[in-house]
């Protein structure tokens, strides 16, 4: 196994996040996205870290797993509230902010 | 090097046969028509991460992934999904109509991630998982770097944890 | 005294603030506050003038006393050993800015005590006089009032240590004089005669200010000794002294009524008597002489009077003598028949200084200032007492020796004095004028000045004549004056008699040379000695002028022919109007000069004014509001405000182009933002590979 085959694997899972939360409808498959996008980051580390022998990146991978819970906990508050209010979880609606 | 050379083979089948499955799932992810159905590729994609972390010999990790995000985070989803749910509502088309530009976007910085990541790692040398790395990665190891080194750290994000907690109590309780 | 004469002018200076805040609420109007200061300041003056006397005396081994250590050196002069006495300088400093130093001081020396004595003398007696002249008298405390202004004004000149000084009291002598003789000013002729008086001084008073300013330049001082020794030193700028020399007497012939500036001293006679007699006569017509004999060494030098030759000074004060001599024959009125005379015997003066006769010109000032104001407050008794306040000799005069003794006998012995008599004043002054300018090379002007003293006693005698001989033709009933006014007239006779003794030259008493005359800053004036034949001309040809003046008119039976020439006689007739329109100067300046400035040329800078300088400031004028409204049109709608206009409107159209990208959706920026991320990556990349 070389580096590179992790590393973009990890990029082609970060790209495809990317794609998800830029063309999804609906917010908590935008959420989703995201957790794909962090899990590519936490898969870079982890193979730098086995790279180079030191455990500071599995450290910080498992600090970024925590982050992530913590942000789909309250990112899924706040969709709640929003169809709460509108309901509708629907993103292209959710447009007061324009201009 | 026969033993090497035949771990080496191993390892790396193995790592494409949960590498295509990664790539398929975060596809389905992102092109499923269906949200439960996403979730659900979703936990696959998590999976494969775990499987690729005990491949690289961080098992700790790989466990609290499956722990944590699979766990809990994918039941947090599924719970999303089901609250916001409209019953009787039929699922609209579940893309917006910047997918083309996105789409164009993500191969367009896949293509020059993956280009900078050949250039800079092209030649590096193979990743050897050795006997010593079993100990490099074990809780033990893991605890004693984030408690020596990144003590402060540690403190801050249970305090982000409080925090979340509490936001999301306040965020979504009926008033 | 000598130290602190700055007390003599201010005494007087301090009554007359005293006379006009005070006077009219006091018993005699303000008269005894005068009478008082002027007493005092006279009494001072005469102890200024004995220290004077006592310092030159112990300077020359004369009489000493304790004042002998001052001023003892001896300094070689040609052949002579005269002895240098310092004059006494005592000078306060106003303020001085790069090396101008201005401010007031006072020179003691022979002239100013001299001259300290006669203006406080004859100033104390017309204050006298003038209770009973001026008695019951509509603006008596003014009078007073004005009287010690003037004694101020002419005692600040005479002790000035600098030119600027001088002209704070020369100025202020000429207002005075103003404010004096116009003192009736209900009549409109006596007003017009004070404006004719104060014009014609100030057209002489152009040239103090130049001259002042010239010495200035030329000295770097405006002290009167620092000029003195400047003018006689090596250095001295022969030309600018010319230039100064001519400004300042061009202020003499205004002050001093020289030809041709010497038309509003008879007018100036409309003032009451006892003001002619001291203003114009004996102190403030002097000033000029005083200037003149103050600042000799820059007229030496200028007008190069040790050279012989006819110079500025002596042409115009021989024209002056015989000028004012003519026309003294012509006037009715006594008291312009004393004014033409003053003019004369100022024109004496005059040619005198001009000729070198520096001790001659001041020892006649000194002189003619008793009997002259001798003759003027005589005049002035027999206008009080006996002719009812008229001055007109044919009408109103006539036999009045029988009835005011007193009077008639002091204005006889004037008379003798102004003719030039033996051994009256006027003899010994008017005759060493007259050797000094013979014996200096100016032997015209000694032939000027014989004319001159004949001419003069001829007047005297037609006016003595006309005022006390003959029957009575007046209205009045003519008797003695008063004591206050005929003590005056006595005091006065004395001086005229004795104040020629000081410097008898006959007798080798020289006493008022010695005293008077400058040893500083001084040039080397020939003293020439009593000269028996040049007397004897000059007392004969008074005497021939009295005689003919007297036969004319006493035996005027006997002159048949004569009588009434000029009413027959053509010729004669023109020489007697020429004369009686005195000489036609007053008709030239009237009418020629101050009329042409007066009609066109203020007509012609009024025009200028309206139509060029106005017409220049309109048009700087409308030159500015166009240049605004073009500025407000172009530059501030079009480009200041198309500028911000345009500025907001690009920001609007911009705005509306880049609200597209506010679609309101996260989804959308969050598009162009990775869209931006991999551009820049992508540069990265290129940049590093």
């Amino acid at each position: 196994m070389t580096l590179n085959n992790f590393l973009i694997l990890s990029a082609f899972l970060f790209c495809t996040g990317l794609y998800g939360t830029l063309a999804r409808r609906n917010a908590v498959l935008v959420l989703m996205s995201i957790e794909l996008m962090l899990n590519a980051v936490n898969l870079n580390l982890v193979a730098f870290s086995a790279f180079r022998e030191n455990v500071t990146g599995q450290v910080f991978s498992l600090f970024i797993i925590t982050i992530a819970a913590a942000e789909v906990g309250v990112g899924l508050a706040i969709v709640l509230l929003i169809y709460r209010n509108s309901r509708s979880v629907d993103l292209d609606q959710a447009d007061q902010l324009k201009g | 090097m026969p033993f090497v050379l035949s771990t080496m083979v191993a390892q790396t089948v193995v790592f494409w046969i949960i590498a295509v499955a990664m790539v398929a799932a975060a596809i389905g992810v992102v092109r499923s028509q269906n949200v439960v159905h996403a979730a659900l590729y979703l936990v696959v994609v998590l999976a494969g991460a775990a499987a690729q972390y005990i491949l690289l010999v961080a098992e700790f990790v790989a466990w609290v992934q499956v722990l944590i995000y699979i766990g809990a985070i994918v039941i947090l989803f599924l719970f999303g999904i089901m609250l916001t749910r409209a019953p009787m509502r039929p699922d609209g088309p579940l893309d917006n109509d910047q997918r083309f530009a996105a789409g164009v976007v993500s191969l367009f910085l896949f293509g020059v991630l993956t280009a900078l990541l050949v250039d800079a790692y092209g030649d590096a040398p193979q990743i050897h998982p050795k006997a010593s790395m079993v100990l490099k990665g074990s809780p033990t190891a893991i605890a004693s770097s984030m408690f020596r080194n990144y003590l402060v750290p540690f403190e801050v994000v249970s305090m982000l944890l409080l925090a979340a907690l509490v936001g999301a109590v306040v965020i979504a309780r009926r008033d | 005294m000598l130290d602190n004469a700055w007390i003599i002018p201010a005494i007087p200076a301090v009554s007359f603030f005293l006379i006009l805040f005070f006077g009219k609420r006091i018993p005699t109007k303000g008269a005894a506050i005068g009478i008082t200061a002027l007493g005092t300041s006279f009494v001072l003056s005469c102890v200024a003038v004995y220290q004077w006397i006592d310092r030159v005396e112990s300077a020359t081994g004369g009489k000493s006393s304790g004042l002998a250590a001052f001023g003892r050196s001896l300094v070689t002069h040609g052949a002579e050993t005269k002895p240098v006495v310092e004059p006494v300088l005592h000078h306060v400093t106003w303020w001085s800015n790069a090396g101008i130093d201005f401010g007031v001081g006072i020179r003691m020396d022979g002239l100013a005590v001299m001259m300290l004595f006669v203006v406080t003398l004859i100033s104390l007696l017309v204050h006298i006089y003038s209770t009973a002249y001026l008695h019951n008298d509509i603006r008596y405390t003014h009078y007073y009032a004005m009287l010690s202004l003037f004694s101020a004004a002419m005692l600040t000149l005479v002790v000035a240590d600098n030119t600027l000084q001088l002209m704070v009291g020369w100025e202020g002598v000429g207002l005075c004089s103003f404010a004096l003789i116009g003192h009736w000013w209900e009549e409109g002729a006596n007003s017009k005669a004070a404006l004719k008086a104060f014009m014609t001084t100030r057209t002489g008073d152009i040239g103090l200010l130049i001259g002042v300013s010239v010495l200035f330049w030329a000295a770097r001082s405006f002290d009167i000794g620092k000029i003195n020794a400047y003018s006689l030193s090596p250095r001295a700028d022969h030309g600018m002294l010319l230039v100064a020399a001519s400004c300042l007497m061009l202020a003499i012939i205004g002050k001093s009524g020289q030809f041709p500036l010497h038309t509003w001293l008879p007018d100036a006679m409309a003032g009451p008597t006892p003001v002619s007699a001291l203003i114009h006569a004996a102190t403030m017509v002097v000033a000029g002489v005083y200037l003149g004999a103050r600042l000799y060494p820059v007229f030496w030098n200028g007008f190069s009077i040790g050279n012989g030759g006819v110079n500025f000074m002596v042409l115009i004060g021989g024209i002056t003598i015989i000028i004012g001599a003519l026309l003294a024959f012509v006037q009715d009125d006594i008291k312009k028949v004393l004014a033409y005379s003053t003019i004369s015997q100022l024109g004496y003066m005059v040619m005198a200084l001009g000729a070198g006769a520096w001790v001659a010109a001041v020892f006649h000032l000194f002189t003619h200032a008793f009997f002259k104001a001798l003759l003027f407050l005589g005049a002035g008794s027999v206008s009080h007492s006996g002719s009812h306040h008229s001055f007109d000799m044919k009408k109103d005069m006539g036999g009045l020796r029988k009835f005011m003794p007193i009077t008639f006998w002091t204005f006889i012995v004037g008379t003798l004095a102004l003719a030039g008599i033996f051994p009256f004043a006027g003899f010994w002054s008017k005759d060493e004028i007259l050797v000094t300018a013979g014996q200096s090379g100016y032997d015209f002007f000694l032939i000027v000045g014989l004319v001159g003293a004949f001419l003069t006693a001829a007047y005297m005698t037609r006016c003595v004549y006309l005022t006390f001989f003959g029957e009575y033709r007046g209205h009045g009933h003519p008797h003695e004056s008063e004591p206050v006014i005929t003590v005056p007239l006595i005091i006065l006779a004395v001086f005229a008699v004795l104040a020629g003794f000081l410097n008898a030259a006959a007798f080798h008493i020289e006493k008022f040379a010695t005293w008077v005359e400058p040893r500083v800053a001084f040039p080397e004036l020939v003293h020439p000695a009593f000269d028996y034949p040049k007397a004897a001309i000059s007392l004969s040809m008074a005497a021939i002028g009295i005689g003919v003046a007297a036969f004319f008119f006493f035996k005027r039976e006997k002159m048949g022919k004569l009588n009434g020439l000029t009413e027959r006689n053509k010729v004669a007739h023109a020489g007697y109007m020429f004369l009686v329109n005195k000489y036609y100067l007053d008709a030239l300046y009237e009418n020629v000069i101050v009329a042409s400035i007066r009609g066109p040329i203020a007509r012609g800078c009024y025009w200028v004014n309206q139509h060029v300088v106005d017409a220049v400031v309109n048009g700087a004028g409308k030159g500015a509001k166009a240049t605004g409204q073009w500025t407000y049109d172009y530059l501030d709608r079009k480009v200041v405000d198309g500028a911000v206009n345009g500025t907001a409107e690009v920001t609007a159209e911009s705005g509306g182009l880049l609200r597209y990208f506010q679609a309101g959706r996260v989804q959308r920026y969050a598009l162009y933002m990775f869209a931006a991320v991999g551009l820049l990556a992508l540069l990265l990349l290129i940049a590093n590979i």
